[in-house]
């Protein structure tokens, strides 16, 4: 037999009423995923990677899918046809024809060779233009929006009427994350709340081992590490909840290592924003002040016992077990 | 061996494993420990607050980890302490909690949670004394925290004076060693499993201070077994 020789006058072309299955099969299948299942595909559409890697998903199931549906037409085709039953041989037809179809080879070797490549510049340009895609880029991001240094600074700014980026810092510990708001004098909060159509910089840190903050629905995703400050970006589009979750296997409460935030307007954000700076503010007095990384020391590690009154200074190196200074 | 012989040998030996499997499954999934689950429904009229009695140690002092740091809870039944940290409490309830802090504190790697969180009113009672924040770095510091992120709840369990005399070394420890008495109140969620915490690093030798008693069911975290009232 022959895929589409044509040496044989009795044999039907084989190639061609494939193609004739399989293409209109995959035109439709794609039409339906790309109106009916694509707009529900996960993260959604709550912050701009969201939607970025929503459409990248969707774009990888438009060009899998045909992919996938030929080889189960090419299948199905086969054993229709080709079935030992069907031929009346157990055995396979020899000769030249039966070891293959050099044109149908290189059909596919070529086209899918050209769907990879194709699908790995896509990416690349999607991480590229969608400044990291939600995930963490390390303490000197390659790819950052505009204003993104400013953000950084300690006098940084955020208010609804101005088009600043909001930084957050996310710091992990066993078995919680908390989140601190240098734009708000630094108070530190255990929820995550957001303005909608604002673009987010993530400070993602640890004060122990390692987490992951990864922020489902806002399509973040940043590994928390000790002693580096890991910075993911994103823009929230519109309001809606989100969960954030531990995706680094940290301890006996990693299961539990979750929380649920949400994304609000700027107004209601700047007012629950300053009115959490003013209810905190006799904490925030006593936190560290705000950095990039802070240093887990023996302090709190139960290393020993100190007398009543002044207890510093404090060890500010990471040796755990070591005798407490004394009072 | 016949056929029939080593078919039954071999389904007996696939529903051995298959039953060791559950077995062991379950065994993770179900939250408890060894002591089993202090039961607070019974011990008051449904609907009425619920009163929790605890007490932190520095050192259990018995068991496979006599030196292990942990919490105990009294039983609502016999007035006895109980090492087990699964309580089951019932929804929308009032919870009276006392807590009887027995081990020394330090500074918190966090500050964060020296501020008490999730309290009725937003504060707690410190041998009396009302206080809603407090500052790791001065007195005594914070010995432990009883936290059950999932309502929100954190509330620093002051340390007692490490150069106090008294200072008790063995659980269950009584009122006549150096102690201080927090207390607060809280509203238990709906009907589900919520875990609670400690978050001082208070495994003293562990990575972290997170390891051992930290790491391990029925010392410095439990389970908040929340039930239908």
């Amino acid at each position: 037999m022959t895929m589409n020789q044509g040496s044989d006058d009795k044999e039907p072309r084989h190639l061609r009423r494939i193609l004739a299955i399989w293409l209109p099969l995959a035109a439709v299948v794609d039409v339906l995923f790309w109106f009916l299942v694509g707009p529900h595909v996960p993260p959604g559409d709550l912050t701009s990677t969201a939607s970025s890697n929503q459409f990248d998903f969707n774009i990888l199931f438009v060009i899998a899918l045909p992919v996938m549906i030929g080889v189960w037409v090419f299948l199905g085709y086969s054993i229709r046809n080709w079935s030992a039953k069907r031929v009346g041989s157990a055995e396979p037809k020899g000769g030249a024809a039966a070891r293959g179809n050099l044109r149908a080879q290189v059909w596919w070797i070529g086209l899918t060779t050209v769907i990879v490549l194709f699908l790995a510049g896509f990416g690349t340009v999607e991480l590229v233009i969608g400044n990291g895609s939600g995930g963490g880029e390390g303490p000197n991001p390659a790819w950052a929006p505009t204003g993104a240094n400013a953000a950084e600074l300690a006098s940084a700014t955020w208010s609804p009427t101005d088009n600043h980026v909001l930084p957050v810092q996310v710091i992990g510990q066993q078995w919680q994350f908390t989140y601190r708001y240098p734009t708000f004098g630094g108070f530190e909060s255990s929820q995550l709340i957001l303005p909608a159509g604002t673009e987010i910089e993530f400070n993602v840190t640890s004060l122990d081992v390692i987490h992951s903050f990864w922020a489902y629905q806002l399509s973040v995703k940043a590994d928390a590490n000790p002693g580096v400050n890991n910075i993911a970006y994103t823009k929230t589009t519109k309001t809606g909840n989100f969960t954030v979750r531990c995706s680094e296997l940290c301890g006996i409460w990693h299961g539990a290592m979750y929380n649920y935030g949400k994304v609000v307007s700027k107004s209601a954000f700047e007012s629950w924003a300053t009115s959490t700076e003013t209810a905190n503010a006799s904490n925030t007095a006593n936190l560290a002040p705000y950095a990039s990384t802070y240093t887990p020391d023996a302090n709190g590690a139960a290393g020993g016992y100190y007398e009543d009154g002044t207890v510093t200074p404090y060890s500010t190196v990471e040796v755990y077990g070591a005798k407490q200074p004394a009072s | 061996m016949s056929k029939g012989g080593r078919l039954a040998s071999s389904v007996g030996l696939v529903l051995v494993a298959f039953g060791l499997v559950v077995v062991a499954v379950a065994t993770l999934l179900t939250p408890g420990t060894p002591g089993g689950v202090v039961d607070f429904t019974k011990a008051q009229p449904a609907g009425q607050p619920v009163n929790l009695t605890v007490q932190t140690v520095g050192a259990i002092g018995y068991g496979p980890h006599p030196t292990w740091v942990s919490y105990l809870v009294k039983s609502p039944s016999t007035g006895r302490w109980i090492h087990d940290t699964t309580w089951q409490l019932p929804a929308h309830t009032l919870v009276h909690v006392t807590v009887m802090q027995y081990d020394s504190g330090s500074p918190l790697r966090n500050q964060e949670w020296g501020q008490v969180q999730g309290t009725v009113g937003g504060t707690a009672s410190l041998n009396g004394k009302s206080f809603s924040v407090y500052n790791s770095y001065t007195g005594n510091g914070v010995g432990h925290t009883f936290a059950v992120p999932a309502i929100g709840l954190s509330v620093p369990l002051i340390g007692v004076s490490g150069s106090a005399t008294n200072v008790c070394g063995e659980a269950p420890c009584t009122q006549k060693f150096a102690h201080n008495k927090i207390t607060f109140s809280f509203t238990t969620p709906g009907v589900g499993e919520y875990n609670w915490q400690c978050f001082v690093p208070c495994g003293l030798g562990w990575l972290y201070g997170n390891g051992g008693p930290m790491s391990t069911q029925n010392f410095m975290g439990g389970f908040l077994d929340v039930v239908k009232s």
